[in-house]
């Protein structure tokens, strides 16, 4: 099972991918838990508590 | 009859006097064919009065999500159910975000926090990052940590914060539709003791959250009245789980409008894209904002959202010839 890293709800989303160009994933993939995440002005990180760092 | 842009080629752009709320009002409400003219003459008043250079600057939160405010429109509420978590970033990581925001050009770096107004860990935080910041990198250090006492404005101007960003978010008569647990008279009075500290204020809101035109033209009013030396002008980015969460994203034309009518409200004023631009008026949009009155730019990334890259505004910048402002021609 995978889960869609921007609403959490299973699956692949066409419309959330596309807002992903503007914005950082919110959710882990596998787990679906919110992602700890800090934007700065040249990147981004996210960490799950379950999963450890997420990459871009 | 003469129409608006008429009148405002003399009362504004020849003597720098911004338009009154009637005059905004019309030129938010300008048909399609005439949002060009009114870009072209924001962007001579802009020219006249500010000059070519363009103001850059980087933002970067400090503080992350978990907010007591409900601002309607903001990723960042604790009472909502967005998926922002609450997070703070270390000094470490702050003086790099300082850097990487100099390594651009920009003059100016704003550290933001999601709160009411700060307690005692924050202002530690603050003290230690500005004097980390400043021992490390030349840029002009900005704050918006929200409503402030006397006694933290003090400590803000010691630590050498220059300016202070507090948005009035949208007119005093839609406030209330938008934030319930905070009024815009406490806004105001936050911007008052700014004002007072000699620190420069920087304030403005977020356009397209449901107000009227009549309350568009009546916000660009109120800033007007308050003359910040700066206004960041937003447009609303719907965020998942927010009770705005499902407004339609604005229409280009009215944020058009928008831009020309702020800048003839604000002959004099840094008016800055800020969030949301990217969304709402797409790649082009940055160049028909900074030929449309805008003299300003966040570059990079926002603080929950991400920006386009900053060398693409700088690029952009060249092309139009218009100098990234100096770090020395702002002390
Ligand atoms: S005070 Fe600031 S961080 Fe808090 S909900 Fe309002 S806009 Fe968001
Ligand atoms: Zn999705
Ligand atoms: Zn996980």
């Amino acid at each position: 099972m995978t889960y869609c890293d921007r609403c959490g709800d299973e699956g692949v989303h066409e419309a959330c991918a596309q807002a992903r160009a503007l914005e950082p994933p919110r959710y882990c993939r596998h787990c679906r838990r919110r992602l700890k995440v800090q934007v700065v002005p040249s990147g981004w990180s996210a960490t799950c508590v379950e999963h450890g760092a997420i990459d871009g | 009859m003469a129409s608006i842009l008429d009148h405002a080629r003399i009362t504004v752009l020849e003597q720098g006097v911004g338009l009154t709320q009637a005059g905004i009002l019309e030129v938010l409400q300008l048909p399609d064919d005439e949002i060009e003219a009114a870009l072209q003459l924001a962007h001579e008043v802009r020219m006249r009065w500010c000059g070519p250079e363009v103001e850059v600057e980087g933002i970067v939160s400090l503080k992350t999500g978990g907010c007591p405010e409900d601002c309607h429109f903001c990723s960042q509420s604790g009472l909502f159910s967005s998926p922002v978590r609450s997070v703070w970033l270390d000094i470490p990581s702050l003086v790099e975000a300082a850097k990487q925001t100099a390594a651009t050009g920009a003059s100016e770096f704003c550290i933001v926090a999601a709160v009411r107004g700060p307690d005692a860990k924050l202002m530690k935080q603050m003290r230690d990052g500005v004097a980390a910041i400043k021992a490390a990198v030349d840029i002009n250090v900005a704050a918006s940590l929200g409503m402030l006492t006397q006694e933290q404005v003090d400590d803000l101007v010691s630590m050498g914060v220059h300016r202070y960003n507090h948005n009035l978010e949208t007119c005093q008569s839609y406030f209330p539709n938008v934030v319930s647990t905070h009024t815009w008279e406490e806004r105001w009075t936050t911007l008052k003791m700014v004002r007072e500290s000699g620190m420069e204020v920087c304030c403005g809101g977020i356009i397209g959250l449901g107000e009227t035109l009549e309350q568009r033209a009546e916000f660009a009013a109120q800033l007007a009245q308050l003359q910040p030396h700066e206004v960041p002008l937003n447009f609303l980015n719907p965020r998942p789980g927010t009770p705005l969460g499902d407004r339609p994203v604005m229409d280009p034309k009215d944020a058009l409008r928008a831009i020309a009518a702020f800048r003839l409200a604000l002959p004099k004023t840094i008016l800055r894209y800020a969030g949301g631009r990217e969304i709402t008026l797409g790649d082009l949009g940055t160049r028909d904002g900074l030929l449309g009155g805008i003299n300003a730019v966040i570059v990079g990334n926002y603080l929950t959202t991400l920006g386009r890259p900053a060398t693409a505004d700088l690029e952009l910048l060249q092309e139009l010839k218009m100098p990234v402002k100096a770090l020395s021609a702002t002390l």
